[in-house]
């Protein structure tokens, strides 16, 4: 998939032809282990059958996925009805990674374009100043964030003193919070991809639309947007798959009260729950679709770019 | 390549000849912020130890990682009474003759023969404390003795509680509200249990145990459930908070340090579990954090602060429940009411 991707499009160079296996084969390895072995783990896994308080017994059983389709009531001997638990857990977790998509995307787009319109030195420091807040650590980052929001903190305090609200805006522990923390943890994330696509990308196509009387509008629609989509894709994807799986910006600023993706999967390695296949099939549920949204772009890529 | 060489040869060479920093190791798997480092280097000076330490959060994923793989890579570990038992059934302990221990008639009588661990076979106590909530009495003047508070709260305070974000604290609170035994069996009773907690989450703010301290001092909850000890230390932060010791019960805990199986170094485990015996180094764990030791003449070591708060001291004729380990099937249920309410 890696060649459909933008800008790898290199021809191979003649100095290593004949030398393709032995170099590329560090990089096999690495993936072999660390992502192909864990996949297929985790897939074997989801097949077996749990063991009470965590564990597996290597006997063949699709129970986990039936877990995540159909309930049979508290006690499991009623009639198996389809389950809307674990799939209202995804959709939440899908549509709160898409709206901070979404954010990022409008504050993140017009941020790369200037960073990418000023000249040369002042360039750097603006990206510079964008990476800064990213040498914390996500975890004191979102603390942070929490501080900031609650109901006796500094913003509160600063909109109540300058008369704008009589009362604090309750906003810790709601759906908002947690967006604000994934639209703030992976910003830079849709800035830099955008930046490196607006940069090369050629301004005298912007004057010669306008000398045909193009509207700014219909520029930005039909002469920039498709220039840089390479960008704004592969930031999308960038803070998408991440979001998804989030679990420290729902845990501290959602207040942990629902599940997302992350926690429920944690919660059946280290919760009370101890249910490895169950985790595992949830695991790979949420791959497939990951990899769906990603084989999706990958064809959209190869029927524009032939 | 020839400087990659020489390069490697130095290194073997300086870590050849440093000197050998301790005679032994010890390796610890304790909960966060459990034991003053100072204690450690104690140790470690006295004995000629060098000591390690990995921190787990809670009992369940301490169990977790020792499953997949982490046995035999610690001597020690710190579960709570409930997971004492468990991990001796799952055979994750190995035993000691009291004889092996030099202290061990330093354990505080009433704790010596424990249903988690009849004889004390594989574990000594380490820290009791007890679970139950705290106000923020600014906010809230009414009285603050019944869970209803946590489970059924007055107009004041709900939308402003932080619940553990523990199952079987939750649960168990759960069933003494109901005034059901623990681990019931009884279809109604577990009913009633999923349709409290149900009701009961429209009034909760959130979910956290290792915040459950600072949501209270810094006041985005008015009311929560917490430990007695990390309650003590809130107090501490904001004098407005009270501790609360409801009349329907609450629950009683008892961590311990017991010996692991397969532990790399099980004669210097043995030396720790006597040095966590002298009532000295047991009355610095208490004093650091701040709940009742369980080691006979500890307490009177203890600094005043501690011993007088009264987070410490429950009520007279007012026993705590320990957390009962419930059978595959009434866990199997009490998992899907924790996944129903936290869907």
């Amino acid at each position: 998939m890696a060649a459909q991707l933008p800008g790898s499009s290199r021809p191979a160079g003649g100095i290593y032809s004949g030398l393709g296996m032995p170099l590329i084969m560090p990089a096999w390895l690495c993936i072999g282990f660390f992502l192909l072995l864990p996949v297929a783990i985790m897939f074997v896994y989801s097949f077996l059958t749990k063991e009470f308080r965590g564990g597996v017994i290597w006997e063949f059983s699709t129970a986990a996925y039936d877990q995540f389709f159909f309930y049979r009531g508290l006690f499991g001997d009623e009639p198996r009805q389809l389950d809307w638990t674990y799939i209202t857990i995804f959709a939440r977790s899908i549509w709160q990674a898409l709206v901070a998509t979404i954010l990022c995307f409008i504050i993140g787009f017009p941020t790369a374009w200037f960073i990418a319109t000023r000249a040369g030195n002042s360039r750097s420091i603006w990206l510079f100043l964008i990476t800064v807040p990213y040498w914390v650590n996500l975890l004191i980052r979102t603390i942070s964030l929490k501080f900031l929001i609650r109901d006796q903190g500094p913003v509160n305090n600063w909109l109540i003193s300058g008369g704008v609200i009589g009362e604090p805006i309750h906003m810790i522990n709601t759906n908002f919070a947690v967006m604000l923390g994934l639209f703030y943890s992976y910003l830079p994330f849709m800035v830099l991809p955008i930046y490196a696509s607006v940069e090369r990308y050629n301004f005298a196509l912007s004057e010669a639309a306008a000398d045909l009387y193009s509207s700014r509008w219909t520029t930005l629609r039909y002469v920039v947007l498709p220039a840089v989509k390479p960008g704004i894709i592969a930031g999308c994807i960038l803070v998408f798959v991440p979001s998804l799986g989030a679990f420290l910006a729902p845990d501290l600023l959602g207040g942990a009260k629902n599940f997302m993706i992350g926690s429920l999967i944690e919660e059946q390695f280290k919760g009370n729950a101890g249910n490895w296949p169950f985790g595992a099939a949830a695991s790979m549920i949420l791959l497939s679709l990951v990899l769906c949204v990603l084989i999706f772009y990958a064809r959209a890529q190869t029927r524009e770019n032939p | 390549m020839r400087n990659f060489v020489k390069t490697v040869a130095a290194v073997a060479l300086v870590t050849a000849t440093l000197p050998v920093q301790a005679e032994g190791k010890l390796s610890l798997y304790h909960w966060f912020e459990y034991i003053p480092q100072e204690l450690l280097d104690k140790f470690s000076k006295e004995h000629d130890v060098e000591v390690t330490m990995d921190t787990f959060d809670s009992n369940e994923s301490m169990l977790a990682s020792l499953k997949a793989g982490k046995l035999g890579l610690y001597d020690i570990s710190v579960p709570g009474d409930y997971m004492v038992e468990i991990m001796a059934g799952e055979g994750l302990l190995d035993t000691f003759e009291s004889s092996e221990l030099s202290n061990f008639g330093n354990i505080d009588p009433q704790w010596l023969d424990v249903g988690f661990d009849p004889g004390r076979k594989s574990s000594i106590p380490y820290q009791i404390g007890t679970t139950g909530f705290m106000v923020n009495r600014d906010e809230y003047k009414g009285d603050i003795d019944s869970l209803s508070i946590i489970f059924d709260p007055p107009e004041e305070l709900r939308g402003h509680i932080n619940v553990l974000d523990s199952q079987g604290e939750v649960i168990a609170l759960a069933s003494l509200y109901l005034d059901i035994p623990q681990c019931s069996s009884d279809r109604d009773q577990l009913k009633q249990l999923n349709d409290l907690l149900q009701t009961s989450k429209q009034h909760w703010s959130s979910f956290g145990s290792d915040i459950a301290k600072d949501v209270l001092v810094s006041g985005d909850a008015k009311a929560g459930m917490i430990y007695n000890g990390f309650g003590a230390k809130a107090r501490g932060e904001n004098a407005s908070l009270e501790y609360a010791y409801p009349k329907e019960g609450y629950v009683f805990w008892m961590d311990n340090a017991v010996l692991l199986k397969d532990a790399p170094n099980r004669a210097n485990a043995l030396k720790f579990l006597d040095f966590l015996l002298e009532p000295e180094n047991a009355a610095a764990i208490t004093n650091y954090a701040q709940y009742i030791s369980g080691v006979s003449g500890a307490m009177a070591l203890a600094s005043d602060e501690v011993k007088q708060a009264p987070e410490l001291n429950p009520p007279a004729g007012q026993p705590g429940a320990f957390i009962a380990t419930c059978d595959q099937q009434v866990q199997t249920v009490y998992d899907t009411i924790w996944t129903n309410l936290k869907k």
